[in-house]
């Protein structure tokens, strides 16, 4: 079975207006890379966690940017949430998508969640959730790319990359080129 | 997918697809030390089995409480209608009670087809008598994907006593459907009448010479000789069976060492497979068995988890 989460039903450049090209995405990420490494006091115990679709190539790239500036391979995984959900009954069912935990595990770890947007919240809730069923980290924190507002929940980021407001009618579109043919972050 | 299983011609390849994504991933969730989903919390699965089972109604149960869903068996000796109460009446009782998805085996073929036209609730069809028992060629579709990597274009064999055998007609619908080439072959008396005219419009092939067929196979599936539906006359003993169609060690030897080699169950040792076949390193058995329990974890979820689903 493929690993791969499907491909974005939504092909080509997003409508409105461009929040973060491809190289701010760039630097966004070094600095959330470097936030992370100051934060822990360097890359001991460290584990990546992206959020299907678009955490995922998002902590593969935090990693590629720790492994530069400490020489340390830091794990990366995924974690899926869609069974973990709280409007799962609202919608039609959705197959999961790839949970993979590295080998290590996440027993005593200071794990990191990365996913694109932070809304809501409740992706969040749920991913620590899906975390309870797979094990117990020391410290989970939590990056994201873009923080939108509007929680519904008390949960905060801990590393953002660009501090978004928006209303709640407006749309947040991230691309990414791992998994998009364009990359940028858009709001219409 | 739609809102009941009752056959295999109920779901597209789409869908198919969708199920074995769905499973592999619950594959994986069987290996962790907390095996718990709280896809399906709060919903009600009942296993209605009105024929004795152990994989298909313990792999129904372990896949439901796995994704959080109360599961509650009932068996035909245990309930009402060994006081003589009629399925309907059976059924409509428990439907009453408020369930979400009913597992239902029934030795009258078209038995859970009915039942679908009584309830609101999701009826899974988990065997009625000689029709249909769609999940198990799910699952065996699942193990042999898996193992030979696809089933566009692979020959498929199935062999055994075609005539009382569900698994054989859920099977051949479904490995076609993805594109399997299928021979199935029996002895004159086990192959079902009609069979010519069917294979013909679906595609498959038919055969009573089980050592011309071994040689191309790429994927061999033994099915069980059902001692308790036949009445006598089939063969003339079961060492002519054996003789004639078991998976004996040199019929072993006409296969590929990586052609896998499958059975439903339960099995019938020394007569349709020998210890040698069965419990050979190519043998995938034991592998349907565990895929058996993912696969259902995910028919489960596809059929309950979202809206328009029974409530």
């Amino acid at each position: 079975m493929s690993a791969q989460p499907p491909p974005s039903p939504e092909a080509g450049v997003p409508e409105g207006r461009t929040v973060l090209d491809e190289r701010d995405i760039a630097r966004a990420l070094t600095r959330i890379s470097h936030e992370i490494l100051e934060r822990n006091k360097g890359a001991a115990d460290l584990v990546l966690l992206g959020i299907p679709s678009r955490g995922v190539p998002l902590a593969r790239r935090v990693a590629a940017r720790i492994a530069a500036v400490e020489g340390v391979e830091v794990p990366v995984g995924s974690l899926d949430i869609t069974m973990y959900r709280d409007d799962l009954r609202k919608h039609p069912a959705r197959g999961p998508q790839h949970t993979e935990i590295p080998p290590g595990g996440i027993d005593g770890r200071t794990v990191v969640l990365v996913d694109d947007v932070l809304y809501s919240g409740r992706t969040v809730r749920a991913a620590l959730d899906a975390m309870n069923d797979i094990g117990r980290p020391d410290v989970v924190r939590l990056a994201v790319l873009v923080d939108r507002g509007h929680r519904d929940l008390p949960i905060r980021a801990d590393h953002v990359g660009k501090n978004l407001p928006s209303a709640r009618t407006e749309r947040v579109a991230v691309r990414l080129s791992e998994l998009d043919d364009v990359e940028g972050v858009w709001i219409s | 997918m739609r809102r009941h299983l009752l056959s295999i011609d109920d779901v597209t390849p789409d869908d198919i697809g969708e199920v074995f994504a769905t499973a592999a991933e619950m594959h994986d969730v069987q290996r962790r030390e907390v095996k718990k989903l709280p896809a399906l919390r709060g919903r009600t699965v009942i296993n209605l089995f009105f024929e004795d089972s152990t994989r298909t109604r313990s792999s129904f149960e372990i896949a439901g409480k796995w994704l959080s869903a109360d599961t509650i068996n009932i068996t035909g000796k245990g309930s009402s209608t060994s006081k003589g109460e009629s399925l309907r009446d059976t059924v409509l009782t428990i439907a009453a009670m408020g369930v979400d998805a009913l597992v239902m085996r029934h030795h009258a073929s078209g038995a859970a087809h009915q039942v679908s036209q009584w309830v609101d609730a999701s009826v899974i069809n988990a065997g009625d008598g000689t029709h249909e028992h769609p999940s198990q060629a799910l699952l065996d579709a699942y193990t042999l994907t898996r193992r030979l990597g696809g089933l566009e274009g692979r020959h498929v064999v199935l062999v055994g006593d075609l005539t009382h055998s569900r698994v054989f007609r859920s099977n051949v619908l479904c490995l076609i459907k993805l594109g399997a080439r299928v021979t199935v072959v029996a002895p004159p008396t086990l192959m079902p009448s009609g069979v010519g005219a069917w294979s013909r419009a679906a595609g498959f092939e038919t055969s009573y010479d089980l050592d011309a067929v071994l040689p191309t196979a790429d994927a061999v599936m033994m099915l069980r000789v059902q001692k308790e539906r036949m009445s006598g006359g089939f063969f003339p003993s079961p060492r002519e069976y054996t003789v004639g169609y078991g998976l004996t060690r040199d019929r072993l030897a006409l296969l590929g060492q990586d052609v896998p080699i499958l059975h439903p169950g339960p099995m019938n040792r020394g007569l349709e497979i020998a210890a040698d076949a069965a419990d050979a390193a190519q043998s995938v058995i034991l592998d349907q068995v565990s895929a058996g329990v993912a696969v259902r974890m995910a028919i489960l979820y596809h059929l309950l988890a979202g809206e328009g689903s029974a409530a």
